[in-house]
Protein backbone atom coordinates (compact mmCIF):
# COMPACT_ATOMS: atom_id res chain seq x y z
CA UNK A 1 0.00 0.00 0.00
CA UNK A 2 1.33 3.39 -0.90
CA UNK A 3 1.07 5.65 2.12
CA UNK A 4 3.02 8.51 0.62
CA UNK A 5 0.75 9.41 -2.27
CA UNK A 6 -1.60 12.30 -1.82
CA UNK A 7 -4.78 10.39 -2.54
CA UNK A 8 -4.09 7.75 0.09
CA UNK A 9 -6.87 7.22 2.61
CA UNK A 10 -4.39 6.94 5.44
CA UNK A 11 -3.68 10.23 7.21
CA UNK A 12 -0.10 10.86 8.22
CA UNK A 13 1.21 13.68 10.33
CA UNK A 14 4.66 14.81 11.37
CA UNK A 15 6.15 13.26 14.40
CA UNK A 16 8.66 14.94 16.65
CA UNK A 17 11.44 13.19 18.54
CA UNK A 18 14.48 14.17 20.54
CA UNK A 19 17.84 12.73 19.67
CA UNK A 20 20.15 13.36 22.57
CA UNK A 21 21.42 15.06 24.69
CA UNK A 22 22.51 11.65 25.91
CA UNK A 23 22.41 9.73 22.65
CA UNK A 24 25.58 7.70 22.11
CA UNK A 25 25.83 8.76 18.46
CA UNK A 26 25.93 12.47 19.26
CA UNK A 27 29.35 12.14 20.99
CA UNK A 28 28.63 14.52 23.76
CA UNK A 29 25.74 16.61 24.84
CA UNK A 30 24.20 17.62 21.54
CA UNK A 31 20.42 17.59 21.35
CA UNK A 32 18.81 17.25 17.95
CA UNK A 33 15.13 18.01 17.47
CA UNK A 34 13.98 15.79 14.65
CA UNK A 35 10.75 16.29 12.72
CA UNK A 36 10.08 13.00 11.00
CA UNK A 37 7.46 11.56 8.73
CA UNK A 38 7.63 7.84 9.31
CA UNK A 39 11.31 7.16 8.96
CA UNK A 40 11.99 10.11 6.67
CA UNK A 41 13.61 13.17 8.24
CA UNK A 42 11.90 16.44 7.41
CA UNK A 43 13.85 18.78 9.65
CA UNK A 44 16.85 18.63 12.00
CA UNK A 45 17.27 21.37 14.55
CA UNK A 46 20.39 21.27 16.72
CA UNK A 47 19.85 22.57 20.24
CA UNK A 48 23.08 23.84 21.70
CA UNK A 49 24.23 25.17 25.02
CA UNK A 50 24.35 22.10 27.23
CA UNK A 51 28.09 22.38 27.77
CA UNK A 52 28.58 26.11 27.41
CA UNK A 53 31.30 27.32 29.77
CA UNK A 54 31.74 30.87 28.49
CA UNK A 55 35.37 30.32 27.56
CA UNK A 56 35.47 33.48 25.45
CA UNK A 57 34.33 35.56 28.44
CA UNK A 58 36.83 33.85 30.72
CA UNK A 59 39.56 34.79 28.26
CA UNK A 60 38.79 38.46 28.86
CA UNK A 61 39.60 37.89 32.52
CA UNK A 62 42.83 35.94 32.04
CA UNK A 63 46.32 36.93 31.04
CA UNK A 64 47.65 35.76 27.68
CA UNK A 65 49.58 32.87 29.26
CA UNK A 66 46.45 31.70 31.07
CA UNK A 67 44.23 31.78 27.98
CA UNK A 68 46.21 28.95 26.42
CA UNK A 69 45.11 26.34 28.92
CA UNK A 70 41.43 27.17 28.35
CA UNK A 71 41.70 26.28 24.67
CA UNK A 72 42.59 22.72 25.66
CA UNK A 73 39.01 22.39 26.79
CA UNK A 74 37.42 23.50 23.52
CA UNK A 75 38.27 20.90 20.92
CA UNK A 76 39.87 18.46 23.30
CA UNK A 77 40.91 16.09 20.51
CA UNK A 78 43.17 18.66 18.90
CA UNK A 79 44.20 20.50 22.03
CA UNK A 80 47.80 21.09 20.96
CA UNK A 81 46.69 22.79 17.74
CA UNK A 82 44.29 25.02 19.67
CA UNK A 83 47.13 26.04 21.99
CA UNK A 84 49.28 26.76 18.98
CA UNK A 85 46.59 29.00 17.47
CA UNK A 86 46.48 31.27 20.52
CA UNK A 87 50.27 31.32 20.86
CA UNK A 88 50.71 32.21 17.19
CA UNK A 89 48.23 35.07 17.49
CA UNK A 90 50.02 36.49 20.53
CA UNK A 91 53.44 36.03 18.92
CA UNK A 92 52.28 37.74 15.72
CA UNK A 93 50.92 40.65 17.71
CA UNK A 94 54.17 41.01 19.61
CA UNK A 95 56.15 40.49 16.37
CA UNK A 96 58.04 37.71 18.08
CA UNK A 97 60.00 35.23 15.97
CA UNK A 98 60.17 31.87 17.76
CA UNK A 99 63.20 29.61 17.19
CA UNK A 100 63.14 27.07 14.35
CA UNK A 101 63.24 24.23 16.87
CA UNK A 102 59.98 25.39 18.39
CA UNK A 103 58.32 25.59 14.98
CA UNK A 104 59.36 22.07 14.02
CA UNK A 105 58.35 20.53 17.34
CA UNK A 106 55.00 22.33 17.22
CA UNK A 107 54.34 20.98 13.74
CA UNK A 108 55.29 17.41 14.63
CA UNK A 109 53.12 17.36 17.73
CA UNK A 110 50.32 19.04 15.81
CA UNK A 111 50.35 16.32 13.17
CA UNK A 112 50.51 13.63 15.86
CA UNK A 113 47.45 15.27 17.40
CA UNK A 114 45.69 15.15 14.06
CA UNK A 115 46.41 11.44 13.69
CA UNK A 116 45.24 10.77 17.26
CA UNK A 117 42.04 12.67 16.59
CA UNK A 118 41.39 10.82 13.33
CA UNK A 119 42.12 7.49 15.05
CA UNK A 120 39.47 8.22 17.64
CA UNK A 121 37.07 9.44 14.96
CA UNK A 122 37.64 6.29 12.92
CA UNK A 123 36.94 4.12 15.94
CA UNK A 124 33.75 5.80 17.07
CA UNK A 125 32.49 6.25 13.52
CA UNK A 126 32.77 2.53 12.92
CA UNK A 127 30.92 1.97 16.16
CA UNK A 128 28.17 4.39 15.10
CA UNK A 129 27.46 2.39 11.98
CA UNK A 130 27.67 -0.92 13.80
CA UNK A 131 31.28 -2.13 13.66
CA UNK A 132 32.38 -2.39 17.28
CA UNK A 133 35.88 -3.74 16.56
CA UNK A 134 37.04 -0.46 15.03
CA UNK A 135 36.53 1.24 18.37
CA UNK A 136 39.18 -0.89 20.03
CA UNK A 137 41.61 -0.73 17.13
CA UNK A 138 41.36 3.03 16.89
CA UNK A 139 42.02 3.45 20.58
CA UNK A 140 44.87 0.92 20.47
CA UNK A 141 46.84 3.05 18.00
CA UNK A 142 45.87 6.32 19.65
CA UNK A 143 47.31 4.99 22.91
CA UNK A 144 50.83 5.10 21.46
CA UNK A 145 50.43 8.80 20.62
CA UNK A 146 49.03 9.50 24.05
CA UNK A 147 52.11 7.90 25.58
CA UNK A 148 54.33 10.17 23.49
CA UNK A 149 52.38 13.17 24.73
CA UNK A 150 52.43 12.02 28.32
CA UNK A 151 56.18 11.55 28.29
CA UNK A 152 56.96 14.88 26.64
CA UNK A 153 54.14 17.19 27.73
CA UNK A 154 53.10 15.59 31.02
CA UNK A 155 49.47 15.06 30.11
CA UNK A 156 47.59 12.93 27.66
CA UNK A 157 44.72 15.11 26.55
CA UNK A 158 44.84 18.65 27.94
CA UNK A 159 48.53 19.17 27.36
CA UNK A 160 49.09 22.93 27.61
CA UNK A 161 52.56 22.45 26.13
CA UNK A 162 52.69 25.72 24.20
CA UNK A 163 53.33 29.07 25.80
CA UNK A 164 53.57 32.41 24.03
CA UNK A 165 57.19 32.48 22.97
CA UNK A 166 57.81 28.77 22.59
CA UNK A 167 57.28 25.55 24.47
CA UNK A 168 56.96 24.99 28.19
CA UNK A 169 59.93 22.61 28.23
CA UNK A 170 62.09 20.80 25.72
CA UNK A 171 61.10 17.48 24.19
CA UNK A 172 61.84 14.34 26.14
CA UNK A 173 64.97 12.40 25.01
CA UNK A 174 62.74 9.48 24.04
CA UNK A 175 60.45 11.61 21.88
CA UNK A 176 62.16 11.03 18.54
CA UNK A 177 62.50 7.29 19.02
CA UNK A 178 58.92 6.86 20.16
CA UNK A 179 57.59 8.93 17.28
CA UNK A 180 59.58 6.90 14.75
CA UNK A 181 58.29 3.69 16.32
CA UNK A 182 54.76 5.00 16.04
CA UNK A 183 55.15 6.00 12.38
CA UNK A 184 56.50 2.55 11.52
CA UNK A 185 53.70 0.90 13.50
CA UNK A 186 50.92 3.01 12.10
CA UNK A 187 52.00 2.52 8.49
CA UNK A 188 51.09 -1.14 8.85
CA UNK A 189 47.79 -0.28 10.53
CA UNK A 190 46.10 2.03 8.00
CA UNK A 191 45.96 -0.78 5.38
CA UNK A 192 44.33 -2.88 8.08
CA UNK A 193 41.80 -0.11 8.64
CA UNK A 194 40.99 -0.23 4.93
CA UNK A 195 40.70 -4.01 4.94
CA UNK A 196 38.51 -4.07 8.01
CA UNK A 197 36.13 -1.21 7.34
CA UNK A 198 36.65 0.76 4.13
CA UNK A 199 36.30 -2.22 1.81
CA UNK A 200 33.44 -3.78 3.73
CA UNK A 201 30.32 -3.95 1.58
CA UNK A 202 27.89 -3.26 4.41
CA UNK A 203 29.85 -0.19 5.42
CA UNK A 204 30.09 1.10 1.87
CA UNK A 205 26.37 0.73 1.32
CA UNK A 206 25.68 2.71 4.48
CA UNK A 207 28.04 5.52 3.50
CA UNK A 208 27.83 5.84 -0.28
CA UNK A 209 25.40 8.51 -1.43
CA UNK A 210 24.41 9.39 2.13
CA UNK A 211 24.46 12.99 3.30
CA UNK A 212 25.49 14.55 0.02
CA UNK A 213 26.97 18.05 0.24
CA UNK A 214 27.75 19.92 -2.94
CA UNK A 215 30.80 22.13 -3.31
CA UNK A 216 28.67 25.27 -3.57
CA UNK A 217 26.83 24.43 -0.36
CA UNK A 218 30.06 23.60 1.43
CA UNK A 219 31.35 27.07 0.63
CA UNK A 220 28.13 28.90 1.47
CA UNK A 221 27.72 27.10 4.82
CA UNK A 222 31.30 27.97 5.74
CA UNK A 223 32.37 24.35 6.01
CA UNK A 224 36.04 23.66 6.51
CA UNK A 225 38.40 20.81 7.09
CA UNK A 226 37.71 17.28 5.88
CA UNK A 227 33.99 18.03 5.52
CA UNK A 228 34.63 20.69 2.89
CA UNK A 229 37.45 18.75 1.25
CA UNK A 230 35.15 15.75 0.87
CA UNK A 231 33.04 18.00 -1.37
CA UNK A 232 35.99 19.05 -3.50
CA UNK A 233 36.51 22.45 -1.88
CA UNK A 234 40.23 22.94 -1.47
CA UNK A 235 40.59 24.87 1.78
CA UNK A 236 43.52 23.47 3.74
CA UNK A 237 44.86 26.29 5.92
CA UNK A 238 48.16 24.44 6.11
CA UNK A 239 48.52 24.88 2.34
CA UNK A 240 47.14 28.37 1.83
CA UNK A 241 48.26 30.16 4.99
CA UNK A 242 51.03 27.94 6.22
CA UNK A 243 52.28 28.49 9.75
CA UNK A 244 55.07 27.09 11.95
CA UNK A 245 57.26 24.68 9.96
CA UNK A 246 54.62 23.64 7.45
CA UNK A 247 56.22 25.71 4.68
CA UNK A 248 59.26 23.42 4.82
CA UNK A 249 57.41 20.20 4.07
CA UNK A 250 55.67 18.90 0.98
CA UNK A 251 52.34 17.21 1.31
CA UNK A 252 49.21 16.76 -0.76
CA UNK A 253 45.88 18.10 0.27
CA UNK A 254 43.40 15.23 0.54
CA UNK A 255 40.53 16.01 -1.81
CA UNK A 256 37.48 14.03 -2.92
CA UNK A 257 34.71 15.37 -5.08
CA UNK A 258 31.76 13.08 -4.30
CA UNK A 259 30.56 15.01 -1.27
CA UNK A 260 28.94 12.03 0.41
CA UNK A 261 29.80 10.40 3.73
CA UNK A 262 32.21 7.96 2.11
CA UNK A 263 34.16 10.84 0.53
CA UNK A 264 34.54 12.56 3.90
CA UNK A 265 35.67 9.24 5.36
CA UNK A 266 38.26 8.73 2.64
CA UNK A 267 39.58 12.27 3.05
CA UNK A 268 40.34 11.60 6.70
CA UNK A 269 42.06 8.30 5.94
CA UNK A 270 44.13 10.11 3.32
CA UNK A 271 44.96 12.86 5.82
CA UNK A 272 46.44 10.30 8.18
CA UNK A 273 48.88 9.25 5.43
CA UNK A 274 49.76 12.89 4.75
CA UNK A 275 50.35 13.59 8.44
CA UNK A 276 52.64 10.58 8.63
CA UNK A 277 54.64 11.92 5.70
CA UNK A 278 54.92 15.37 7.31
CA UNK A 279 56.20 13.81 10.53
CA UNK A 280 58.70 11.70 8.60
CA UNK A 281 60.09 14.74 6.81
CA UNK A 282 60.63 16.65 10.05
CA UNK A 283 61.49 14.09 12.71
CA UNK A 284 65.06 13.41 11.58
CA UNK A 285 66.21 16.99 11.49
CA UNK A 286 64.81 18.85 14.45
CA UNK A 287 67.11 21.88 14.61
CA UNK A 288 69.12 22.50 17.75
CA UNK A 289 68.42 25.58 19.79
CA UNK A 290 66.35 27.05 22.53
CA UNK A 291 62.88 25.71 23.26
CA UNK A 292 61.53 29.15 24.09
CA UNK A 293 62.44 32.79 23.99
CA UNK A 294 61.99 35.00 26.97
CA UNK A 295 58.89 37.14 27.10
CA UNK A 296 57.82 39.60 29.73
CA UNK A 297 56.19 38.03 32.76
CA UNK A 298 53.18 40.21 32.01
CA UNK A 299 52.45 40.16 28.29
CA UNK A 300 50.79 43.30 26.98
CA UNK A 301 49.71 43.25 23.35
CA UNK A 302 49.80 46.49 21.37
CA UNK A 303 46.50 48.17 20.57
CA UNK A 304 44.72 46.64 17.62
CA UNK A 305 43.06 43.57 16.20
CA UNK A 306 44.89 40.35 15.48
CA UNK A 307 43.73 37.23 13.69
CA UNK A 308 45.37 33.90 13.08
CA UNK A 309 43.90 30.72 11.69
CA UNK A 310 45.17 27.17 11.88
CA UNK A 311 43.95 23.84 10.61
CA UNK A 312 42.79 21.62 13.45
CA UNK A 313 41.71 18.03 12.95
CA UNK A 314 38.18 19.28 12.29
CA UNK A 315 38.85 22.30 10.14
CA UNK A 316 39.71 25.94 10.36
CA UNK A 317 40.11 27.42 13.82
CA UNK A 318 40.42 31.18 13.90
CA UNK A 319 41.51 33.24 16.89
CA UNK A 320 40.58 36.91 16.89
CA UNK A 321 42.00 39.17 19.58
CA UNK A 322 40.94 42.76 20.07
CA UNK A 323 43.48 44.37 22.33
CA UNK A 324 43.37 47.75 23.98
CA UNK A 325 46.95 47.57 25.15
CA UNK A 326 46.28 46.02 28.55
CA UNK A 327 47.34 42.64 29.88
CA UNK A 328 43.95 41.08 29.05
CA UNK A 329 42.23 40.96 25.68
CA UNK A 330 39.26 43.30 25.35
CA UNK A 331 37.50 40.66 23.28
CA UNK A 332 38.62 37.24 22.15
CA UNK A 333 36.62 35.29 19.58
CA UNK A 334 37.17 31.75 18.41
CA UNK A 335 35.93 30.77 14.99
CA UNK A 336 35.41 27.09 15.65
CA UNK A 337 35.18 24.59 12.80
CA UNK A 338 32.55 22.46 14.47
CA UNK A 339 29.91 25.18 14.60
CA UNK A 340 29.90 25.80 10.85
CA UNK A 341 30.06 22.09 10.12
CA UNK A 342 27.09 21.44 12.39
CA UNK A 343 25.06 24.15 10.68
CA UNK A 344 24.92 22.13 7.47
CA UNK A 345 23.57 19.01 9.20
CA UNK A 346 19.97 19.97 8.46
CA UNK A 347 20.84 20.49 4.82
CA UNK A 348 22.42 17.08 4.28
CA UNK A 349 20.08 15.04 6.49
CA UNK A 350 16.68 16.13 5.20
CA UNK A 351 15.06 13.48 3.06
CA UNK A 352 17.15 10.67 4.49
CA UNK A 353 16.44 8.08 7.15
CA UNK A 354 17.34 8.37 10.83
CA UNK A 355 20.04 5.73 10.35
CA UNK A 356 21.56 7.87 7.62
CA UNK A 357 21.58 10.85 9.97
CA UNK A 358 23.84 8.91 12.33
CA UNK A 359 26.17 8.05 9.46
CA UNK A 360 26.40 11.59 8.13
CA UNK A 361 26.79 13.04 11.62
CA UNK A 362 29.62 10.62 12.33
CA UNK A 363 31.50 11.84 9.25
CA UNK A 364 31.04 15.49 10.28
CA UNK A 365 33.21 14.54 13.29
CA UNK A 366 31.62 16.91 15.78
CA UNK A 367 33.17 17.72 19.12
CA UNK A 368 30.50 19.43 21.18
CA UNK A 369 32.72 21.46 23.58
CA UNK A 370 34.23 23.02 20.46
CA UNK A 371 30.78 24.12 19.28
CA UNK A 372 29.49 25.40 22.62
CA UNK A 373 32.73 26.72 24.12
CA UNK B 1 25.75 -6.42 -10.22
CA UNK B 2 23.91 -9.68 -10.05
CA UNK B 3 22.25 -10.99 -6.92
CA UNK B 4 24.73 -13.81 -6.42
CA UNK B 5 27.64 -11.53 -7.27
CA UNK B 6 26.56 -9.26 -4.44
CA UNK B 7 26.49 -12.16 -2.01
CA UNK B 8 29.91 -13.34 -3.15
CA UNK B 9 31.43 -9.88 -2.77
CA UNK B 10 29.83 -9.40 0.63
CA UNK B 11 31.20 -12.65 1.99
CA UNK B 12 34.63 -11.95 0.51
CA UNK B 13 35.01 -8.55 2.17
CA UNK B 14 33.62 -9.93 5.40
CA UNK B 15 36.23 -12.69 5.43
CA UNK B 16 39.08 -10.32 4.59
CA UNK B 17 37.97 -8.12 7.50
CA UNK B 18 37.83 -11.14 9.76
CA UNK B 19 41.35 -12.08 8.76
CA UNK B 20 42.48 -8.80 10.37
CA UNK B 21 40.63 -9.47 13.60
CA UNK B 22 41.78 -13.08 13.56
CA UNK B 23 45.42 -12.03 13.34
CA UNK B 24 45.03 -9.65 16.25
CA UNK B 25 43.28 -12.34 18.24
CA UNK B 26 46.06 -14.86 17.70
CA UNK B 27 49.05 -12.52 18.01
CA UNK B 28 48.03 -10.54 21.05
CA UNK B 29 47.28 -13.43 23.37
CA UNK B 30 50.10 -12.74 25.81
CA UNK B 31 50.44 -8.97 25.70
CA UNK B 32 47.25 -7.17 26.46
CA UNK B 33 47.39 -3.55 25.35
CA UNK B 34 45.20 -2.20 28.12
CA UNK B 35 46.60 -1.37 31.53
CA UNK B 36 45.69 -4.11 33.99
CA UNK B 37 44.73 -1.55 36.62
CA UNK B 38 44.34 -1.99 39.65
CA UNK B 39 46.18 -5.31 39.51
CA UNK B 40 49.38 -3.57 38.40
CA UNK B 41 49.28 -0.91 41.07
CA UNK B 42 52.66 -1.98 42.42
CA UNK B 43 54.46 -1.88 39.10
CA UNK B 44 52.63 0.97 37.36
CA UNK B 45 55.02 3.89 37.13
CA UNK B 46 54.03 7.15 35.49
CA UNK B 47 56.35 9.13 33.24
CA UNK B 48 58.59 11.51 35.14
CA UNK B 49 56.90 14.59 33.66
CA UNK B 50 53.40 13.36 34.48
CA UNK B 51 51.30 16.04 36.17
CA UNK B 52 49.75 14.36 39.20
CA UNK B 53 49.61 17.07 41.82
CA UNK B 54 51.70 19.99 43.03
CA UNK B 55 54.01 19.23 45.94
CA UNK B 56 56.62 21.17 47.86
CA UNK B 57 59.71 19.10 48.61
CA UNK B 58 61.35 19.46 52.03
CA UNK B 59 64.84 18.42 53.03
CA UNK B 60 65.78 16.42 56.15
CA UNK B 61 65.90 19.59 58.29
CA UNK B 62 62.26 20.34 57.42
CA UNK B 63 63.25 23.19 55.15
CA UNK B 64 61.63 24.18 51.85
CA UNK B 65 62.60 26.61 49.10
CA UNK B 66 59.50 28.83 49.04
CA UNK B 67 60.22 32.52 49.58
CA UNK B 68 56.56 33.56 49.50
CA UNK B 69 56.94 35.68 46.38
CA UNK B 70 53.39 34.72 45.30
CA UNK B 71 54.31 34.37 41.63
CA UNK B 72 52.57 30.98 41.51
CA UNK B 73 49.46 32.50 43.02
CA UNK B 74 49.39 35.20 40.33
CA UNK B 75 50.14 32.74 37.52
CA UNK B 76 47.33 30.36 38.51
CA UNK B 77 44.30 30.87 36.26
CA UNK B 78 41.65 29.78 38.75
CA UNK B 79 42.75 30.53 42.28
CA UNK B 80 44.01 27.07 43.10
CA UNK B 81 46.93 28.40 45.14
CA UNK B 82 46.54 30.63 48.18
CA UNK B 83 49.52 31.84 50.13
CA UNK B 84 49.20 33.15 53.65
CA UNK B 85 52.35 35.05 54.52
CA UNK B 86 53.77 37.32 57.13
CA UNK B 87 56.82 39.49 57.70
CA UNK B 88 59.01 37.95 60.35
CA UNK B 89 62.41 38.81 61.72
CA UNK B 90 65.13 36.78 60.09
CA UNK B 91 67.36 35.44 62.92
CA UNK B 92 70.49 35.64 60.76
CA UNK B 93 70.31 39.22 59.55
CA UNK B 94 67.94 40.67 62.09
CA UNK B 95 65.87 42.27 59.32
CA UNK B 96 62.19 41.70 58.62
CA UNK B 97 61.61 39.23 55.78
CA UNK B 98 58.56 37.89 53.94
CA UNK B 99 57.89 34.30 54.99
CA UNK B 100 55.08 31.91 54.21
CA UNK B 101 52.78 30.76 56.92
CA UNK B 102 50.70 28.40 54.79
CA UNK B 103 50.95 27.48 51.11
CA UNK B 104 47.43 26.23 50.42
CA UNK B 105 46.75 24.13 47.34
CA UNK B 106 43.22 23.18 46.27
CA UNK B 107 43.71 19.99 44.29
CA UNK B 108 40.02 19.84 43.47
CA UNK B 109 40.24 23.08 41.50
CA UNK B 110 43.56 22.44 39.80
CA UNK B 111 43.51 22.04 36.00
CA UNK B 112 47.11 20.76 35.86
CA UNK B 113 48.17 23.52 33.48
CA UNK B 114 51.63 23.79 35.02
CA UNK B 115 51.83 27.59 34.95
CA UNK B 116 52.65 27.84 38.68
CA UNK B 117 55.65 25.55 38.34
CA UNK B 118 56.82 27.50 35.29
CA UNK B 119 56.49 30.73 37.27
CA UNK B 120 58.33 29.60 40.41
CA UNK B 121 61.77 31.30 40.49
CA UNK B 122 63.24 29.04 43.20
CA UNK B 123 61.89 25.62 42.15
CA UNK B 124 60.03 25.38 45.43
CA UNK B 125 57.06 23.49 43.96
CA UNK B 126 57.22 20.48 41.65
CA UNK B 127 54.94 17.93 40.04
CA UNK B 128 54.38 14.66 41.85
CA UNK B 129 53.53 11.59 39.81
CA UNK B 130 50.81 10.06 41.95
CA UNK B 131 47.58 9.41 40.09
CA UNK B 132 45.14 8.09 42.69
CA UNK B 133 43.48 11.31 43.75
CA UNK B 134 39.89 10.25 44.32
CA UNK B 135 38.67 10.73 47.88
CA UNK B 136 35.35 10.46 49.68
CA UNK B 137 35.41 13.93 51.19
CA UNK B 138 36.30 16.94 49.10
CA UNK B 139 37.72 18.89 52.02
CA UNK B 140 40.68 16.51 52.01
CA UNK B 141 41.57 17.84 48.53
CA UNK B 142 42.63 21.13 50.11
CA UNK B 143 46.23 20.64 51.10
CA UNK B 144 48.81 22.70 52.91
CA UNK B 145 52.01 22.14 51.01
CA UNK B 146 54.52 23.37 53.58
CA UNK B 147 54.95 21.03 56.52
CA UNK B 148 54.16 22.30 60.01
CA UNK B 149 57.11 24.03 61.60
CA UNK B 150 59.06 24.17 58.36
CA UNK B 151 61.42 27.00 57.49
CA UNK B 152 62.92 28.38 54.33
CA UNK B 153 66.21 26.85 53.29
CA UNK B 154 69.10 29.24 54.04
CA UNK B 155 70.47 30.99 50.98
CA UNK B 156 67.32 30.83 48.84
CA UNK B 157 66.52 34.27 47.46
CA UNK B 158 64.26 35.28 44.59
Amino acid sequence: MDTNSANSNLKSEDYFINMGPQHPATHGVLRLLLTIDGEIIKKVEPDLGYIHRSIEKMCERDSYQQIVHLTDRMDYLSSHINNEAVCLTVENALELEVPERVKVIRTIIGELTRIASHCLWWGVMGMDVGALTTYFYGFRDREMINDIFEETCGARLTMNYNIPGGLMFDIHPNFVKRTKDFVAHFKTKIPEYDKLLTNNVIFQKRMKGVGILSKEDAISFGASGPVARGSGYSCDVRKYHSYSALDKVTFNEALKSDGDSLARYEVRIQEMWESLSIIEQLIDNIPEGEHKIATNAVIKLPKGEFYQKVETARGELGVFIHSTGTKNPYRLKFRSPGFSNLSLLNHIAVGGKIGDLVASMATLDLVIPDIDR
Amino acid sequence: MSYFGDIYKGIKTLLSGMSVTGKVFLNNKNNAITQQYPDNRETLKMFDRFRGEVVMPHNENNEHRCTGCQKCEIACPNGTIEIIWDRQVDPETGKKKKMIDQHIYHLGMCTMCGLCIEACPTDAILWAQNYENSVFDRTSLTKVLNQPGSKIMPGVED
